[in-house]
């Protein structure tokens, strides 16, 4: 019987602009959605149909409004994400959640290679490769031209920058990975070897949600997939 | 909680509260964000900040972000014994597991834990150096106050330690007077952090300087919290510094908390009418 990592319980969202006298948006509406352990999920929809919201809420960048999302952690036991605090988000991010986002966010004057380390920095358990090793050989796999490894993100292809932050987001092995697109702006070949990475982590057990609008990533990755219309699941009518 | 999060915390601040002038029992709740002001209506005393609670855990950067006179470097000052706060408490765990109530202590204890426990980066360079003496003499003196002695050992730390901050060894003993205004604050990065604290309160550091200087003192930041682990307070009133440096953020106006949170969660879901002011306020 598959054990459930992750379960939001009629989770919503809603904006409230305070600057735009109290303008109210609501982005997510009782959304109930469960993970296995080792299991990808793709959440499909349209653009603003709450994907990304969905995604944050679980990250908690964005502040749910309602509703729970029970994460089973190794070391905190069950969990709600929506009220844990700061400090036992901080630990999980570090030790156990990785989120992937659309586009690469990084500290300025940073080396890839560093980012890339970076994704292991604070975690423990590490395999006893060392962090240089291991981020040097990801890079490689990632097919990140080696005379940009020393070299800032920020200056790099969009293609780039998005396999530089799925290697960052993997590296450490997550129990939970929750990724953003991370094919949309990859050719055919480097579309494929991020999924193989991909689902080399599913191999190792890792649980994944992953947002996508390209149907042959979706199809090479998910067990099964879920669709938002306008902040609600909805029946999906692609399935895999 | 079932304790497993690795550890307990550093610092606890609570109820911590400054009041210039002569006030009255109605002074703090007459004052605050909701009426837009600080000052005591009745007895025109100033609330520089009131009730401002928070933990801080062990190799941790908290940020703390608002306008000017929004209180946020009160804060620090009174933990910092630079302040006297009126009320309050503040916590401070030891190595030990004992914990030392900081603003019941004396003043010799205070200044004992101050050169034991804590460092500070101030915005002027002239309130962190002694600028009378050399670079490496202000070194020296953070480390004397420290329990260091031996002349040898001194100079060998002050010269690593400026070589870590990358101010040139061979300016060792020049007064910080004649160096620029980026050197001079890794000079005073370099004092605060000579005596190996497990606390760094930083104010307004990069205000002021260059944007290329800013981004020098800021990457050198960076590494010495991952290097060291140093559990942080930044005070700023940019939220590009709050953004590159801290884990958590406060946001103060009129001298209280309005709110916190994760600092990827403040920036992009803020939800608070100042903090959303704040963030839309971005270049």
């Amino acid at each position: 019987m598959a054990s459930k990592v992750l379960e939001l319980n009629g989770l919503g969202k809603e904006f409230t602009l305070r600057i735009l006298n109290d303008k109210r948006i609501a982005a997510l509406h009782g959304i109930n959605l469960s993970i296995n352990k080792g299991e990808v999920v793709g959440l499909i929809g349209k653009s603003g149909s709450g994907k990304s919201t969905l995604m944050k809420c679980i990250y908690r960048t964005y502040l749910p409004s309602s509703g729970e999302i029970w994460y089973h952690s190794d070391a905190l036991g069950a969990i709600d994400l929506a009220t844990a605090s700061d400090h036992e988000i901080l630990h999980l991010r570090k030790q156990e959640i990785t989120y992937c986002a659309q586009f690469l966010s990084v500290i300025p004057r940073v080396s890839a290679l560093e980012v890339v380390m970076a994704g292991l920095y604070g975690r423990t358990n590490q395999s006893g490769v060392g962090a240089l090793e291991l981020a040097s050989d990801y890079l490689a796999r990632i097919e990140l031209p080696k005379e940009l490894w020393d070299a800032y993100p920020s200056t790099f292809s969009g293609g780039e920058q998005q396999r530089v932050n799925v290697a960052r987001a993997i590296i450490s092995n997550p129990k939970l990975l929750l990724i953003d697109e991370p094919t949309a702006s990859l050719d055919h070949k480097t579309k494929n070897v991020v999924i193989e990475m991909i689902l080399e982590l599913r191999e190792k057990g890792t649980s994944i949600l992953v947002i996508s609008h390209d149907t042959f990533t979706l199809e090479r990755m998910c067990d099964r997939m879920v669709e938002l219309q306008q902040g609600t699941i909805i029946t999906p009518l692609i399935s895999v | 909680m079932n304790g497993k999060v690795d550890q307990q915390w550093l610092l606890k601040v609570e109820g911590l509260t400054k009041i210039y002038g002569s006030y009255n029992e109605n002074t703090v709740r007459s004052t605050g964000p909701e009426f837009n002001s600080n000052i005591c209506p009745e007895t025109n005393s100033i609330v520089a900040c009131a009730d401002v609670s928070f933990e801080l855990f062990p190799g941790e950067v908290l940020g703390i972000v608002g306008e000017s006179g929004s209180g946020k470097s009160t804060v620090v000052k009174q933990l910092y014994f630079d302040l006297e706060a009126t009320t309050g408490a503040a916590y401070l765990r030891k190595e030990d597991n004992t914990l030392i109530s900081l603003l019941e202590e004396s003043n010799a204890r205070k200044r004992y834990l101050r050169n034991h426990f804590m460092g500070m980066v101030y915005q002027n360079p002239r309130e962190g150096l002694n600028f009378r003496f050399s670079s490496g003499g202000n070194i020296a003196e953070k480390l004397i106050m420290a329990g260091m002695f031996n002349v040898q050992n001194i100079r060998g730390r002050a010269s690593a330690l400026l070589d870590r901050t990358e101010v040139p060894v061979t300016r060792m003993d020049d007064k910080p007077a004649s160096f620029s205004g980026g050197m001079q604050q890794r000079v005073q990065i370099a004092k605060a952090i000579a005596n190996n604290p497990p606390l760094l309160f930083l104010d307004e550091v990069t205000t002021g300087l260059d944007v290329s200087v800013q981004a020098r003192v800021l990457d050198m930041i960076r590494e010495l919290q991952r290097d060291l682990n140093i559990a942080m307070i930044v005070v700023s009133h940019d939220l590009s510094v709050i953004r590159m440096l801290t884990d958590r953020t406060l946001v103060m106006k009129n001298g209280r908390i309005v709110e916190r949170g994760l600092t990827d969660q403040i920036l992009q879901d803020p939800q608070h009418a100042y903090s959303q002011l704040l963030v839309s306020s971005l270049l």
